[in-house]
């Protein structure tokens, strides 16, 4: 491989950044979540590309983890989403606010 | 110019340009998909990266089960009535944006000072996996970290649960004395049908 690793670490910093942008100024929650998903997907392609870096499988099998942890987070999220909708007719994350101080 | 830095430059701008199509689109459908085209970039990066079995998985898990979640909850939710547009705080984008810059700036200065821009990956990657990537992973999976995998297993099974309880209706089950109550109720509504009056 000829690429050099450092331009799939920019990479990686440039989505989740992106993501960030995408969290801070959304305030539809499923929006909110997919930047959240950008954002993970970023740290995973970190991941493998130190794994390959230091020829290390071990990186690989945390991404393969952080994958599977994502997908439990999304079907829960989800759930909670859709139940938020059902009680109140809307996915603006600043209507829900019972538990604001 | 070799063929896996062809890949790269091909598909990593491809990548940055659907995470911004993600995040201007007026239409979370087409932020949906957006987000599919990305995460198939970011399946090509792994293979580039030699890892073969990520790339399956991510194609698998991110742009099939994942984005078919999303795009059926946009669709259970109704896809014109879950858009939020109004902004309540003038600043909060600019600030946003400006932040995300600053932290890729900060991400290639770290990159530089730690990685260095010219260093490539070492060879020899593939001598540690002779009989193919899928196989080397699941060597490591299964005898370093064996325990994990198997808590990964309990955490399933919970999130499935979770889901199924966060997610269903509450229906209560009606007694039969209620159910004669609004029987009664329904025929006293027959009887004396409600006059709508419109002004």
């Amino acid at each position: 491989m000829r690429t050099p690793i450092a331009y799939f670490l920019l990479l990686g910093g440039i989505l989740f950044s992106l993501g960030t942008v995408g969290v801070l100024v959304n305030r539809n929650a499923l929006r909110i979540f997919m930047s959240v998903e950008l954002m993970l997907n970023a740290v995973n392609l970190t991941l493998v590309s130190f794994a390959r870096m230091h020829n290390d499988l071990g990186g690989q099998v945390l991404a393969f983890f952080s994958m599977v942890v994502a997908a439990a987070e999304v079907v829960v999220g989800l759930a909670i989403i859709v139940s938020i909708y059902r009680r109140r007719r809307t996915i603006d994350v600043d209507a829900a606010r019972e538990m604001r101080w | 110019m070799p063929l896996d830095n062809v890949v790269f430059w091909v598909f990593a701008p491809i990548a940055v340009a659907a995470a911004i199509g993600m995040l201007v689109t007026r239409s979370v459908v087409y932020a949906a998909l957006f987000l599919v085209v990305n995460f198939g970039c970011i399946a090509v990066m792994y293979l580039v990266l030699d890892a073969a079995f990520l790339f399956a998985v991510q194609i698998i898990v991110y742009a099939g089960a994942i984005m078919v979640l999303f795009l059926f909850v946009i669709m259970l939710l109704g896809v014109d009535r879950i858009d939020v547009r109004s902004e309540r705080l003038w600043l909060q984008r600019p600030i946003a944006i400006v932040l995300a810059i600053g932290f890729v700036l900060e991400v290639g200065a770290a990159v530089r000072a730690g990685v260095g821009f010219a260093t490539h990956a070492p060879v020899g990657f593939e001598a540690l996996q002779p009989a193919g990537n899928t196989q080397a992973v699941a060597e490591v999976l299964f005898r370093d970290y064996f325990f994990p995998f198997e808590a990964t297993s309990i955490l399933l099974i919970v999130a499935a649960i979770a889901a199924m309880v966060l997610a269903q209706r509450k229906v209560r089950a009606i007694t039969q004395a209620e159910l004669g109550e609004e029987l009664e109720n329904e025929a006293a509504d027959d009887v004396e049908p409600e006059i709508e009056v419109t002004p």
